[in-house]
């Protein structure tokens, strides 16, 4: 039922936009003062959250290898997967964060009679997180031209191609992203209920965010699609590139599902940061992935490291098992007191 | 409790109603408890081993107590939640890791089907996202602004006698084999969580024999099975000894000796118990044969470190003898022999630790001359580095029909492969050594090599059936190559290894032998001057050797 909660936490969030957005006067709360409340609690919490990561130290070198290690001269290194110079663990980091190649490694393991276990290359989840995450990228890159004038040409090319990867005719033109940014989310939602294990796993927590994203993505798409009459994109340009100049303009020719859409996105922003969804920032700072294996070659240095901690030392050692050691011959430090009856011989 | 039969195991682990075989639990996770019983928890830690422990300088073991985990009553300290949530802002403040794991996890469950213990068990806790969820979940909680304004909404639980109940099952249910890290998308470790589960465990006495027992034994006499100096050395002896009788080489070796080029430092269970003692026989050999200047210690007679399982400053005061010992003695520097968590503490944490090791020199072959650049800092080198590198250069001879008798496969050991990548040296020596060998499937060897099951610790016999449980899947993929490749020997480079794996041959693929990569080595070497025993192999026909250093004579 976590779903179910997540599904009406979002339907609640638009329901109060609309009805909020109706009321006279609420457009300059709903178009103006919340998106800047949540830019700047977005702004504030990523750059917290990154701080109070990086104000821990990394106490151990700590990687995560996953190939041959640099060693001898004849034993070939794998420099993506067991990195040793910065440039290699760049190139790693970089497959990681863009290419997400853990996942790429996924397996799928299935018990059979025998026993007998079954390892299956699994690629769905690689291929699910690829969809979202760049369908993603490029509407938010995308949404820049609402924001900037003049619309730079890369900009106006990205806009080109997007459209451009889907064969058609007529207007509006339709957006290979939006699709993907749908689709992505209602395959990890649909993994989610039907994989057995990540069902069991799943929080409020996890259905919450691909519900938030989903009503962004449809109420987005309503809008550029579906309820055009309702949808002034000059003034919504005007009031976006105020935004962004600090000088906004508010117009009554902006419908509901504008400031339905803009809420939602809101909300996303605002959650971002206490959430789950830090994973964004957290990947660059992951010791097992962003970490050369080379700790026997450098030192690295641990800044609470307690040099007070000593070894059971050699000497109490020994004193405990001088007379042995003699006896066997092992070579001592101090050798033994001479024994007290000998004395009195 | 008795181990179940190898059949009724075999059924229950693919038909026993569990998440690893399709049965979805009745219950949210958060509303099961954990239920101890004889058979599924490793034994408290005896009083007199967490006395002596925290009577030590650095060291914080309190509680001492007589307790039982299937007792309601654990004996906790009053204000041990305090402690605990205390615990944790402590680590927190110390490991960015921590913090970033804490924090990072979306559970899209890359690593929920593969951990070991979860394929043998198919308890959902096993899953490595749920045993992180278990601190997440109270990290949440009394650490976030999510936790503490939404509570259990958003995923947040309060710090219970039952939650502590969960952390000690299941922080004992993982053998920080990092095998989910490698699946997991942000490289979440959770041999990182477990560490802070176990570490936060020991603040309020919670804590197994099986650790404690060894780690103070390794404290005050050098090593975990506790031999003075004497017994040490009285095995080793034996051992130079059989070798002697088996090759005609008489071996010179030493201990405690000032002055030598090289401490040698293996883990003690190679003096102690087969099939460890053939790999120890192996290294003597090798020594002999190229005429090392090296030594022994009696003091720093472990390579192991049970520290690694319980916590920090542990840890760092049992290695620390490694380097005082280097320096006492005035080594050049240190070779290490085949040991799994050892070489975890060795190549990640050592010279960190207890570094800087700058009064010794920069590992160099003396027969060979290669200077083992990767070892610049912390001056300490694996046996299999050191010995690839006589092969590469012809410096012994090896004759690989001394191992006809074996068909060997290779087990990567969870350490030297995901913590230190040491993974193609091993199978350079085999090369060499072995006629002919074969690997195991591809998903369960290298960086995706399964535990053996029983690690940090678990070694213990009282939780037999949930270790064979938790070997399965290795002992699958060694069974595979049995039945396609006649497979007889399963060689690795862990002294953990060596015992474990021989109870998980002897329960799931009987028949198959466990050996040290160095065993095999000795097995082949070629000695100058030497003059083999006649045995009788297994077709009953004599011969020089026909086992190897196993061979009775």
């Amino acid at each position: 039922m976590k779903y179910a909660y997540s599904f009406l936490a979002v339907l609640a969030l638009v329901v109060f936009a609309w009805l909020g957005s109706k009321i006279p006067g609420m457009q300059y709360l709903f178009g103006v003062a919340i998106p800047y409340l949540a830019i700047m609690i977005f702004l504030g919490g990523f750059v917290y959250r990154v701080v109070y990561w990086a104000k821990s130290p990394v106490p151990f070198s700590i990687p995560t290898t996953c190939g041959q290690g640099k060693s001898l001269d004849f034993i070939k290194q794998d420099k993506l997967d067991c990195p040793t110079k910065t440039s290699e663990v760049v190139a790693r980091m970089f497959l990681e964060i863009f290419a997400f190649r853990s996942l790429f490694r996924n397996t799928k393991s299935e018990i059979h009679e025998g026993p007998k276990i079954t390892y299956e290359s699994s690629k769905w989840l690689w291929l699910f997180a690829l969809i979202f995450h760049y369908s993603f990228l490029v509407v938010v890159i995308r949404h820049m031209r609402l924001f900037l004038n003049p619309v730079p040409e890369w900009l106006q090319f990205l806009d080109f191609m997007d459209a451009g990867a889907v064969l058609q005719i007529g207007s509006p033109l339709f957006y290979a992203s939006s699709a993907g940014l749908v689709l992505g989310v209602v395959l990890l939602f649909g993994r989610r209920l039907v994989n057995r294990q990540v069902r069991y796993i799943s929080l409020l927590n996890d259905y919450f965010p691909l519900f938030l994203i989903f009503g962004i993505a449809s109420t987005g798409m309503l809008m550029r699609y579906v309820l055009r009459d309702n949808i002034d994109i000059i003034t919504i340009k005007e009031l976006l590139v105020g935004l962004v100049t600090l000088s906004p303009v508010i117009s009554a020719k902006i419908g509901s599902i504008f400031y339905i859409h803009v809420f939602l996105v809101s909300t996303l922003l605002v959650y971002f940061p206490f959430s789950k969804l830090m994973h964004m920032g957290g990947v660059f700072m992951s010791p097992t992935r962003n970490m050369a294996n080379d700790s026997r070659a450098k030192r690295h240095i641990n800044p609470w490291n307690d040099p007070t901690i000593k070894p059971h030392s050699y000497a109490g050692y020994e004193d405990e098992f001088r007379e042995f050691m003699v006896d066997a011959g092992i070579p001592v430090e101090k050798e033994l007191p001479p024994k007290a009856d000998e004395e009195q011989g | 409790m008795a181990l179940a039969k190898l059949e009724q195991l075999s059924k229950s682990v693919v038909q026993g109603p569990s998440l690893a075989t399709g049965a979805q639990p009745a219950k949210d996770w958060m509303d099961t408890p954990a239920i101890f019983k004889e058979g599924n928890f490793a034994y408290p830690a005896k009083v007199e081993k967490v006395e002596y422990l925290n009577s030590q300088d650095g060291l914080n073991f309190p509680n001492a107590r007589e307790w039982s985990p299937d007792e309601d009553d654990w004996k906790l300290p009053d204000g041990w939640e305090k402690t605990i949530l205390d615990g944790i802002k402590e680590r927190l403040d110390k490991f960015r890791s921590l913090k970033i794991f804490m924090d990072c996890c979306v559970r899209c469950g890359a690593c929920a089907d593969k951990c070991h213990f979860f394929l043998g068990t198919g308890d959902p806790k096993n899953m490595p996202v749920l045993r992180a969820e278990l601190l997440r979940s109270v990290y949440r909680n009394d650490f976030t602004l999510a936790g503490k304004l939404l509570g259990k909404m958003a995923g947040g639980r309060e710090m219970t006698i039952g939650v502590l109940k969960e952390w000690f099952m299941y922080s004992y249910q993982c053998t920080e084999c990092r095998r989910c890290s490698v699946f997991c998308p942000y490289g979440i470790d959770t041999a990182e969580v477990t560490m802070m589960l176990r570490e936060l465990l020991h603040l309020v006495g919670v804590g197994i024999n099986w650790i404690l027992e060894p780690a103070s034994n390794s404290n005050r006499t050098g090593n975990h099975m506790g031999l003075q100096p004497h017994t040490f050395k009285d095995n080793v002896d034996f051992l130079a000894e059989d070798v002697e009788t088996l090759t005609g080489v008489k071996i010179n070796h030493s201990f405690n000796r000032k002055g030598a080029e090289v401490l040698f430092i293996t883990p003690s269970a190679d003096v102690f118990a087969e099939p460890g003692l053939y790999t120890a026989m192996g290294y003597l050999a090798l020594f002999e044969q190229i005429g090392l200047d090296y030594t022994w210690s009696t003091y720093a007679s472990e390579g192991g470190n049970f520290g690694l399982f319980t916590n920090n400053e542990l840890m760092k005061k049992l290695n620390a003898k490694m380097y005082a010992e280097a320096k006492r003695l005035g080594v050049k520097y240190i070779i290490g022999g085949e040991c799994g968590h050892m070489w975890r503490v060795v190549h990640q944490y050592m010279d960190t630790m207890n570094g800087p090791a700058d009064f010794m020199e920069v590992p160099k072959s003396p027969i060979t001359g290669t200077v083992f650049e990767n070892a610049r800092s912390s001056k300490m080198i694996h046996i299999s580095e050191f010995t690839a590198d006589l092969i590469k250069h012809g410096k012994i001879k090896l004759d690989p029909s001394r191992n006809a008798h074996v068909m060997p496969t290779y087990h990567d050991s969870c350490n030297p492969a995901r913590a230190m990548g040491l993974m193609d040296e091993p199978r350079y020596i085999l090369d060499h050594v072995v006629p002919k060998w074969v690997e195991m499937p591809e998903n369960t060897i290298r960086e995706q090599t399964f535990c053996c099951g029983s690690g940090t610790g678990l070694n213990t016999d009282e939780i037999m059936e949930l270790r064979m449980r938790a070997g399965l899947p290795r002992a699958n993929a060694v069974k595979h190559v049995i039945d396609k490749h006649d497979v007889n020997m399963l060689s690795c480079v862990c002294a953990i290894d060596r015992a474990t794996l021989t109870s998980l041959m002897d329960y799931w693929n009987p028949g198959c032998g466990v050996c040290g990569l160095s065993e095999l080595v000795g097995n082949a070497l070629v000695m100058d001057n030497e003059k083999r025993a006649m045995g009788y192999g297994a077709d009953g026909t004599e011969s020089e050797l026909p086992d190897g250093l196993r061979t009775m004579v």
